[in-house]
């Protein structure tokens, strides 16, 4: 079944907020190799002038998978997960994510496409804090790989 | 910001290795358990080469450089932070249950905006000769 091409221009509702807590950050920088003293130690992060940790570049998309898991469970979709390969992801920051925010997310999928048999879906996760402030959106782009 | 940087210049290089108790710990930390990430046979029935590194495990590893560079001295200036960040996925990085695969990260000066406060840094990520991550590009802003 292709994906389909109403899905283009889809907003889901907002997920519910995602509190940022200093021990998740610190696991995800870990898990990242990360080295960077502000992921870890709070002090360092205050005297850099942040109210906490910060999470290392790409600890948005632990945010963004709320959204992405509205997306493929969307009944009218026709998103097969089994054949979904990541094609590309963007994060675009206006300021770093640290411990203590709480971040909703909202889901907008900006474009279907059909290359070849397979499908390419965009969908883009706007991320703001309690204050409603932007502070990333992330951009994935995933493949649908069609019948072989 | 100074007037250090200077396009082509490469700010950090540095080779990762990444086990599946790699794999395991960042299926934890993200939050991200496809099988096809722990478990050879998951991996085999879909037709992949073998146990595959999650591919934003291998981004996120990758501009770790980028951000050591930022909080050390070799700096051009304190208080850097990476504002965006994009990576195209172009090849699969198959983990060895044993040996792990080795990912190389150079991380070099593309452009330079000094009025604005920013740079972009291309990184250059590959396993086994081949390039894995295309248009790896770090925008950096020091404001």
């Amino acid at each position: 079944m292709p994906v389909n091409p109403e899905l283009q221009g889809r907003t889901f509702p907002p997920v519910s907020p995602y509190l940022v807590g200093r021990e998740k950050v610190r696991e995800f920088a870990r898990a990242t190799s990360s080295s960077s003293r502000l992921a870890i130690d709070p002090e360092a992060a205050r005297a850099a002038g942040y109210a906490d940790v910060v999470a290392p570049p790409t600890f948005a998309i632990v945010v963004q998978e709320a959204t992405l898991q509205q997306l493929l469970a969307a009944p009218d979709a026709g998103i097969d997960f089994s054949r979904v390969v990541h094609g590309d992801q963007r994060f675009s920051y206006t300021r770093p994510i640290v411990a203590g925010d709480e971040l909703t997310a909202t889901l907008t999928v900006s474009g279907v496409k059909s290359l070849g048999g397979h499908s390419m879906v965009t969908a883009e996760s706007v991320m703001v804090d309690s204050a409603g402030e932007h502070v990333v959106t992330t951009v994935s782009t995933l493949v649908v790989r069609g019948d072989e | 910001m100074s007037a250090a940087l200077e396009v082509g210049q490469v700010v950090a290089e540095q080779d990762f290795t990444l086990t599946r108790d790699s794999l395991v710990r960042y299926a934890g930390a993200s939050g991200d358990f496809n099988a096809i990430h722990y478990r050879d046979d998951v991996a085999e029935a879909v037709g992949l080469p073998g146990v595959l590194a999650h591919g934003m495990l291998t981004m996120g590893t990758a501009v770790q450089p980028v951000v050591s560079w930022l909080e050390s001295d070799r700096a051009p200036q304190p208080g850097g932070w990476v504002s965006d960040y994009q990576v195209r996925f172009t090849r699969p990085v198959v983990v060895d249950p044993e040996r792990g695969a080795v990912l190389t990260v150079v991380a070099r000066v593309g452009q330079v905006d000094p009025e604005a406060g920013t740079a972009r840094i291309d990184l250059t990520v590959t396993f086994e000769g081949a390039t894995v991550l295309g248009k790896a590009q770090v925008r950096v802003a020091w404001a």
